[in-house]
């Protein structure tokens, strides 16, 4: 083994460590116990993207869970990144479940607050909320680095974690959102993912501020890109998902073409632009896709924005 | 102080049910305030009771009382000969007031006429707002004097979540009005206050065995206990 030496050694730290630019996608678990669906997903995606995120009860939804979704994707040649959120699990399960996902394997792990249980098919339940996502980071850390419970007890064998966050430049307020961010990165975050970007030049602007802080050197930045199927997608995106910003121009475009392969054939174009203006965004280690229900689509655009072939890590 | 809202009339109604006398007990503290339980509510109440029983045509005896405050002893014993009359009491006090009538009269059956809701304060007339959680460990020196244990959607301890907007926290909803963002709140508050650095600060995880989660707590004051 060379001189680095990895926190995890997944796929993804060593494409971020190596300085290539990385491309993660995401793949939702289903609604019941249907063990085909993650399969066919990660069929889709392998080779095409350096690992998968696997949402947890993603918008507060039960589907499967991250861990066994997570596993399974792996089983099928494609590395994850599990998701785990705040809002269903206190601070005995979440290292409960670190310690199961990583003997199964699993060294990826992205740490959420989680959307609220209002949003989701659930809302009379109880909000766990025990820890908030910082928190989440901050104990992951010291489980891998030094070997300790959140309440100080040492284990034998730590974890071995790349420790993920992700961030909302667009959420306000608008002057906290970098400092935020360097809040995640002093917990221990290594890599963080960012919300949907549909305004890039608000996205442009947190950069700067990102850079003045000089967090951009700190922690793998992969942008968050979300490929649109249609104008209703980009309306239910501006309307209704929380601290999401789409601007007006987007909409328009989208409904400018018709619905249908037309639309779609408009919505990869648009990623592929998209892609290549952000690639160029100083402090910009990658980007993250998400074709939320859309993986499909998800190849051919990786291919026209010239990503292709991924880079093989020893 | 804490607040409480009424419970639906048929739902209050349906407890009546089975039995020949009711009181409808009121107390003129809190639940008064908010203009839920006290003695003016508890004599409506006791009215409405009456009619709907009269329509049905149940002989039934309601009648109403309020003591000066539900949750302590002393206030009780004003009124425990008439509460001794009946063997069903309605209390429209907060929780505690309906628990300690429950354990001073017990075995009697005392019912609860109202949902205690939050430790809130009003806003402007007739609207109360949530302001704290009891949760045993205050934190908002650093915050401002904002709490973000009940006033944040997800008692998040280290800054606004993702989904806080315009000042908005993602919860707001048409049916449930714009809720302000306790975040947005706290940073706006220590900015005037020239103490944003704070928001800097990671804050460790919350010690919520101070509480309820830590079960059912209690306070003793050896120092104020009577010689
Ligand atoms: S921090 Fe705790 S004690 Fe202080 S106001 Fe909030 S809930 Fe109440
Ligand atoms: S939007 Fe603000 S108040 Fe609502 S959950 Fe997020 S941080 Fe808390």
């Amino acid at each position: 083994m060379s001189a680095t030496q990895y926190k995890a050694g997944s796929n993804l730290e060593k494409i971020l460590s190596e300085g290539k630019f990385a491309v993660t996608g995401e793949c939702g678990p289903p609604k019941s116990a249907d063990g085909t669906v993650i399969e066919e997903k990660a069929k889709i995606l392998k080779g095409f993207v350096d690992a998968v995120n696997i949402t947890d009860n993603q918008t507060a939804v039960v589907r499967v869970c991250s861990m066994a979704s997570g596993l399974q994707a792996q089983q099928n040649g494609l590395e994850a990144i599990m998701q785990m959120t705040c809002r269903d699990r206190n601070r005995l399960a979440m290292q409960a479940d670190i310690l199961g996902a990583s003997i199964l394997g699993i060294k990826n792990i992205l740490c959420l607050t989680g959307d609220h249980m209002s949003f989701g098919n659930h809302p009379e339940a109880k909000g766990v909320h025990d820890l908030d996502a910082i928190n989440l980071i901050k104990m992951y850390k010291d489980m891998r680095d030094e070997k300790k419970f959140q309440c100080g007890d040492d284990m034998d064998v730590a974890p071995a974690l790349y420790i993920g966050c992700a961030e909302n430049p667009f959420g306000d307020p608008f002057e906290f959102r970098a400092l935020r961010l360097k809040k995640k990165v002093e917990a221990g975050a290594d890599f963080m993912q960012t919300q949907c970007i549909f305004n890039i030049p608000k996205f442009k602007k947190w950069m700067e501020e990102v850079r003045a802080i000089g967090l951009h050197k700190e922690i793998k930045i992969l942008a968050g890109l979300t490929p649109l199927k249609g104008v209703g997608a980009a309306k239910y995106m501006k309307n209704f998902v929380p601290g999401m910003d789409v601007p007006q121009e987007i909409v328009d475009r989208m409904a400018s073409v018709e619905k249908g392969p037309p639309a779609q054939a408009e919505g990869k174009k648009l990623a592929v632009e998209m892609i290549k203006e952000i690639a160029e965004i100083e402090g910009v280690a990658g980007v993250h896709l998400m074709a939320v229900e859309w993986e499909v689509a998800v190849p051919e655009i990786v291919e026209m924005a010239g990503l292709l072939p991924r880079p093989a890590v020893a | 102080m804490i607040t409480a809202e009424r419970k639906p009339f048929d739902e209050i109604y349906a407890m009546t049910e089975g039995h020949d006398k009711v009181l409808v007990a009121g107390c003129d503290t809190c639940v008064a305030v908010c203009l839920t339980g006290g003695e003016k509510e508890a004599e409506i109440l006791a009215a409405e009771l009456r009619i709907k029983a009269k329509e049905d045509g149940r002989d039934v005896q309601i009648e109403h009382t309020a003591a000066i405050r539900q949750c302590e002893w002393e206030y009780l014993d004003a009124i425990a000969a008439k509460v001794e009359e009946y063997p069903a009491v309605l209390s429209m006090a907060c929780g505690i007031g309906i628990q300690s009538m429950a354990e001073k009269f017990a075995p009697k059956l005392v019912l609860p006429a109202v949902n205690t809701n939050m430790l809130g304060m009003p806003q402007e007339h007739a609207v109360w707002l949530e302001r704290c959680g009891a949760c045993g460990e205050c934190v908002i020196g650093d915050t401002a004097g904002i709490c973000p244990v009940v006033r944040c959607s997800k008692s998040l301890m280290n800054g606004p979540c993702g989904g806080s907007h315009d000042g908005k926290c993602e919860v707001t909803t048409p049916e449930k009005g714009d809720i302000d963002c306790a975040w947005a709140l706290i940073w706006d508050r220590l900015k005037a206050q020239g103490r944003e650095e704070l928001m800097l600060v990671n804050r460790p995880p919350k010690n919520w065995s101070k509480s309820s989660s830590g079960g059912p707590r209690k306070m003793v004051r050896e120092e104020a206990k009577p010689v």
